[in-house]
């Protein structure tokens, strides 16, 4: 008997003290490529943006695409933010000024691996375990593998929210639609063969509804 | 259906004949059926009947207990304000009698030195003048010497009574002004006399008023401890004006402590944490709302220990030292409490401006936003809310009460009504369904109207006929 009333006790213990986990974790990957390296202002404001949607326990953390993404030292910048109000307004400002000094020191990279960078975004997301997973490429999606990098694997994404946001039209677009609309419809199928969700934000002005 | 049509070859002749077969039927069970349903209508009759007289009890039993109640609620609330009429009929003859002898005795002594100066200011009778020796000489001179060196007599005589006019004036003048003087210092005692005996006056006058005050409870205590209709009738409606009364202070000062609330619950994240949850709440608002409780709970107590409400009888009944050292207690808790509510409304302030700042500088809006040199008195403000709100919910306390002892008037109110309104219900119940099953029998009968109509008829000229026999025989 005594096992049952100390099970019930643990039971409503827990019942109350339970601390559900409603955090978002972000994951965001700059394309530093070639000509979108002029897009880089735009990427810092869309990163105050998503500062100012987080909040305490959120995880945030900004890496950018190059040669070869797959890899911690691509992240600049990363941050879980703390419980308390006081110290999260801190935080926020210290990380928009890492970001600042990024977005004015980033050099052009001659390859793009965003495959690589989804993978670390979400063995990233993973690690933290928030509720909900977003995973924003800022990127015009157009994947550039130095020969002898290794991309086609598959990966989890169910739980995952994976969002483009400005993907921008290539020269070679414009001559040919199909390719833009290929590349699209690459990324989608592969985000949702994946188990993701996903989706494409082009006009900056209207972010009202991310994150 | 078809079926039943079909037992001869001509489907009208099947009905007929069905029907022939059920009025018979229906025209043999009659006296069986009818049986049946006036006693289903009788058996629902009483069983509404008796459920309603059994509900009519119970009411009249909630009713004598609603009244006993509301008697002894009454009884109670006279009783303390009786006690309260004689209290302060105490304390002012305590005070009044407490000076009496040193007001009797100044008033002796007024009126003794009153008596002295009385005395001392009472007309001397002036001496006799001095000529009167002289004319009784210049009388003796006239018999013996005749009329010589008569002109040099009258002539001192003249002296010397201007002189004796002269120091016989003197002497009144000084003695009218004595006397007057005396009378000055006269003034001040007869005014104080007047203001002391004003002020005995005035509360003899006050004693009396309060007498009448208490004359009046006693008949209204009376009244209660009689049990009259009429009491209870005013009980009543007080209870009912005390319930929305203090149900819309109660409201007032559920703002009060949403406002409250509203100032702690934000920075209580930065003692307790944003985003932990407790029960599906944020421990930030639960913490919040804990100390708001506290803070209710020992208003609650502190007028509990200060005598002003009387919601737990084991506070009122401690022994006076114990009582004001809990008022003590609560009051420190009360005030430590309301300076952390003043703490954590400046903390709201602090991280507002903060909050503030990182969202213009995430905005890009340059610098941190200008700062308005007015921004204290906001500061200011929410402090003393913060401060001054815990003390203001401590009087929730005797609204609450008020509300309590009401509420349980109100609630035998609505149970009288309530089981009023089902016992009529019932009646009503009872009385319909004997009524529907009359109706029932008599629409029973209406599709056997032939064979009742052939039986009325046969019975008719059974007696006719039996009449006619009887006259034979007879």
């Amino acid at each position: 008997m005594k096992p049952v009333y100390l099970s019930l006790i643990v039971t409503l213990l827990a019942g109350c003290s339970s601390s559900q986990s409603n955090n978002t974790g972000v994951y965001m990957l700059i394309d530093t490529s070639g000509t979108y390296r002029e897009e880089m202002n735009k990427a810092e404001q869309i990163i105050r943006y998503s500062l100012s949607r987080l909040d305490a326990t959120d995880s945030f953390a900004v890496a950018r695409i190059d040669t070869g993404s797959f890899s911690e030292k691509d992240i600049v910048a990363k941050i879980t933010f703390d419980d308390r109000p006081s110290t999260i307004n801190g935080q926020k400002r210290a990380f928009a000024e890492r970001i600042s000094v990024f977005v004015k020191d980033a050099k052009s990279s001659p390859y793009t691996d965003i495959t690589g960078g989804l993978l670390q975004a979400v063995e990233y997301l993973n690690e933290k375990d928030p509720a909900a997973k977003t995973v924003l490429i800022f990127s015009d999606l157009k994947e550039d593998l130095e020969e002898g990098y290794i991309r086609d694997i598959d990966f989890d994404l169910s739980g995952f929210n994976v969002i483009a946001l400005n993907v921008t039209k290539l020269r070679s677009d414009n001559v040919d639609p199909r390719e833009y609309l290929t590349r699209l419809e690459m990324w989608q199928k592969k985000v949702e063969g994946s188990g993701g969700r996903w989706q494409v934000i082009n006009d900056l002005d209207g972010l009202e509804g991310l994150l | 259906m078809t079926f039943l049509l079909n037992i001869t070859p001509w489907p009208v002749l099947s009905a007929l004949l069905w029907i022939v077969l059920i009025v018979t039927a229906l025209f043999f069970a009659r006296p069986t059926a009818h049986k049946f349903i006036l006693a289903t209508g009788n058996s629902l009759h009483r069983m509404f009947r008796v459920s309603s007289q059994s509900l009519m009890k119970a009411e009249k039993g909630l009713n004598d207990r609603n009244r006993e109640v509301l008697l002894a609620a009454g009884r109670e609330a006279k009783e303390r304000i009786i006690e309260r009429e004689f209290d302060r009929i105490n304390e002012t003859v305590r005070k009044d009698l407490a000076s009496f002898s040193a007001l009797h005795r100044n008033l002796s002594e007024s009126i003794n030195r009153i008596e002295t100066d009385h005395n001392e200011a009472v007309e001397v009778p002036p001496d006799p003048p001095g000529w009167v020796k002289a004319v009784q000489a210049v009388a003796a001179i006239d018999s013996k010497d005749g009329r010589v060196g008569i002109g040099n007599i009258l002539g001192d005589i003249h002296k010397s009574l201007v002189r004796a006019h002269k120091e016989a004036m003197a002497a009144y003048h000084e003695a009218s002004g004595k006397r007057h003087a005396l009378l000055r210092k006269m003034r001040p005692e007869w005014r104080e006399i007047q203001q002391t005996l004003g002020k005995v006056g005035k509360n003899v006058d006050s004693l009396l008023l309060r007498s009448s005050t208490i004359d009046r409870h006693m008949q209204e205590y009376e009244d209660i401890v009689k049990g009259e209709d009429r009491a209870v009738s005013i009980l009543s409606s007080s209870s009912l004006v005390f319930f929305f009364i203090s149900a819309l202070v109660l409201v007032v000062a559920v703002g009060g402590a949403t406002i409250n609330f509203s100032l702690i619950a934000r920075p209580m994240a930065e003692m307790v944490g944003g985003t932990s949850l407790v029960g599906g709440f944020r421990t930030a608002d639960i913490a919040a709302l804990v100390i708001i409780l506290v803070e209710i709970s020992m208003g609650l107590f502190l007028m509990e220990s200060l005598r002003i409400t009387r919601l737990f009888p084991v506070i009122g009944a401690l022994p006076d030292k114990t009582r004001v050292r809990m008022i003590w207690i609560t009051f420190t808790i009360l005030f430590l409490l309301a300076s952390v509510e003043a703490g954590l409304a400046f903390m709201r302030e602090v991280l507002l401006h903060d909050e503030l700042a990182t969202s213009a500088l995430l905005r890009g809006d340059g610098n941190a936003p200008i700062a308005n040199e007015y921004m204290w008195i906001t500061t200011a403000a929410q402090m003393g809310m913060g401060f001054i709100l815990p003390f203001a919910l401590t009087f929730v306390a005797i609204p609450l009460e008020t509300f309590v002892h009401s509420l349980r008037t109100i609630f035998g109110l609505l149970a009288i009504g309530a089981l009023r309104t089902i016992a009529l219900m019932l009646r009503l119940l009872g009385s319909g369904s004997r009524y529907v099953c009359v109706l029932l029998a008599q629409l029973y009968d209406l599709p056997l109207f032939i064979p009742l109509w052939w039986a009325a008829r046969d019975k008719v000229g059974d007696a006719s006929s039996g009449g006619k026999l009887r006259k034979v025989t007879s």
